[in-house]
């Protein structure tokens, strides 16, 4: 079962589009990363997956092809959105049995469990609890519903190491004990790459990589060799970026598997995620790539050192 | 650290019917608690205020009638103290039973959506199991039973207080601010002014400018009313006093007018409410 599905997605605000022809693929059972720059449309995709916001071009489906905003899709997802909101004046009991009364099952066992380890008072009001705590609660609200999909975004963007270790750690439980299928979203590269093994890159509104974490670097590699050469390897190989320094170029090639030949006179590296993320995030309007195939080539950025 | 399981996943096809609409009842009652409690202690105070200032209205005019064909000296000394004292009260409190229905309904409506989309707490709200569209349709139903009730019963209250000095004056409940406090109007212009507070709302998204421009649009509506709607249902009588203390002619269309007035209000607020849920399926951020 495919947990998210888009086809030519697309969100405009008047003439501004926020996110463009985004057709996806995410599998169940994935932590999928959702990786951009501010403006890139992270917030906009996930908010449509969530029901949220209304697209104005393609289809998003959640949770096995339900329509995202459906009873289904809503029933099944849980969202957590920027900066956690949640009714300050309420107090943590009162959210518990709010969101018990909006919604099909509430694990209410669960949700004071949480709280309780937390050492989160359920009389406390929301509005007065810490940034972490608050994050902590509309995660464990999201939770205690227990969705098939859990939709965070920019979880961590408010909280100290500790509370986005001790968030991440909730996250990470579920998805062991539960099959929860995660999507979220970080600035935080590293972050990121302790907990997903899948990632999708956004920039300015359009996909420009999306794979599984193993494909994706089995799909990559960086070849090192005489910056004199580079335009000639260029021409040779699908590539995404090249950077010269000095005498040496480092250029970053997409192959189609681990026996493709290196270059003469040429060194091959793996490549990390951070760099290949880094790398798709610098190509100028790429199109999207959905897995490692090659058959699209974007253009690739040249960055002087 | 203790390892929290969940328990069973749900099945893929849990029944996906509604969830009941009664749930929503608690909702409401919970997020609006401060509204819910407030509009309905207010105008509980106000009643209080116009029970009690009515039995000693309606004692002055009881012992004012009583006193008629006496001593004529003693007796209009009588009726103009009461004029000056009784008759400037229930004035004043005629004009604030004006405003009554724009105050309560602003206050109540312009706070339902426009907090949510203000705090970003929408994007919890509308991401439940229960719907957007259903959860609020139900809290403005919810709301807005409260305020036809208590502004109901808060214009039967005034009717009967006002009755002695408006015979007095030679007033009749057909005159426009006598007849939007009563009967069906008084409710029915409560409700309106929510339907527009809760459209601007949601229009706006502030909960302040949406208060400033529900006020702005009430009164658009009443000089609306009171210009050129109520003219065609409500006939305007001839001026001229009635004698002191006279028995009133009653008001002719005064209940067919009432129904019409009420009835076009009503019709406002469903199409309000009906755009606002529009807004609400297909205008989010």
């Amino acid at each position: 079962m495919n947990v998210i599905e888009t086809s030519g997605l697309g969100k405009s605000y008047g003439r501004v589009a926020a996110l463009r022809d985004c057709t996806l693929t995410v599998p169940a059972g994935r932590a999928a990363a959702l990786v951009g720059p501010n403006g890139a449309g992270k917030s906009t995709l996930k908010s449509m997956l969530a029901g949220l916001t209304i697209p104005t071009a393609g289809t998003a489906a959640v949770l096995g092809g339900q329509p995202a905003g459906s009873a289904a899709a809503l029933d099944g997802t849980g969202f957590v959105a920027q900066d956690a909101p949640v009714y300050k004046s309420l107090s943590c009991g009162d959210m518990l049995h709010l969101t018990a009364n909006l919604n099909r099952r509430f694990d209410h066992e669960y949700a004071q469990a949480r709280l309780a380890e937390l050492g989160i008072p359920l009389k406390k009001k929301a509005g007065k609890l810490s940034g972490g705590q608050q994050a902590q609660l509309a995660l464990t609200l999201a939770l205690a519903r227990r969705p098939r999909l859990l939709i965070l975004d920019e979880p961590l963007a408010a909280l100290d190491p500790l509370a986005r270790q001790d968030f991440m750690g909730t996250v990470m439980t579920a998805m062991a004990d539960d099959g929860v299928s995660v999507l979220l979203s970080s600035h935080a590269l590293a972050e990121l790459e302790r907990v997903a093994d899948y990632f999708i890159v956004l920039a300015s509104g359009e996909v420009r990589l999306a794979g599984d974490a193993d494909d994706l670097l089995a799909g990559h590699r960086m070849l090192t060799g005489p910056a004199a050469e580079a335009g000639l390897v260029a021409s040779q190989q699908s590539i995404v970026q090249i950077r010269r320094a000095a005498a040496q170029a480092h250029v970053l090639v997409r192959i189609s598997g681990p026996d493709e030949p290196v270059p003469p006179g040429w060194e091959a590296h793996a490549v990390g995620l951070e760099e290949l993320i880094l790398a798709y995030l610098r190509a100028p309007g790429g199109p999207a790539q959905p897995g490692p195939s090659a058959a699209l080539r974007p253009e690739p950025t040249e960055v002087a050192r | 650290m203790t390892v929290l399981t969940l328990t069973a996943q749900p099945s893929r096809d849990a029944g996906m019917a509604p969830l009941p609409w009664r749930r929503m009842v608690w909702v409401t009652w919970r997020q609006h608690r401060a509204t819910l409690i407030s509009v309905p202690a207010v105008l509980g105070g106000v009643a209080l205020f116009l029970l009690l200032a009515g039995l000693k209205v309606h004692h002055d005019y009881a012992v004012l009638a009583a006193c008629h064909g006496a001593g004529a000296a003693a007796c209009e000394n009588r009726a103009s103290a009461l004029t000056s004292t009784d008759w400037t009260m229930a004035n004043t409190v005629l004009i604030l039973m004006n405003l009554a229905p724009v105050l309560i309904g602003a206050f109540a409506g312009a706070p339902v959506l426009a907090r949510e989309l203000e705090t970003g707490t929408f994007r919890y709200a509308w991401t439940q199991g229960f719907g957007r569209v259903r959860s609020t349709l139900a809290r403005i139903v919810l709301i807005a039973i409260v305020l036809a009730a208590v502004s109901g019963a808060l214009g039967v209250l005034f009717a009967w207080f006002f009755g002695p000095p408006m015979r007095n004056t030679g007033m009749t409940p057909g005159e426009a601010t006598v007849f939007v406090t009563r009967g069906l109007a008084f409710p029915a212009w409560t409700l309106a002014a929510f339907a527009i507070g809760v459209f601007l709302g949601m229009l706006i998204r502030r909960v302040i400018p949406a208060l400033a421009v529900t006020l702005g649009a009430f009164l658009a509506l009443d000089l609306l009313a009171w210009l050129v709607v109520r003219k065609l249902y409500l006939p305007e009588l001839a001026p001229g006093r009635i004698a002191l203390l006279q028995r009133q002619p009653a008001v002719p269309h005064f209940w067919p007018a009432q129904f019409i007035e009420a009835g076009w209000l009503l019709a406002l607020s469903a199409l309000l409410v009906a755009a606002t849920l529009w807004l609400v399926r297909h205008r989010v951020a």
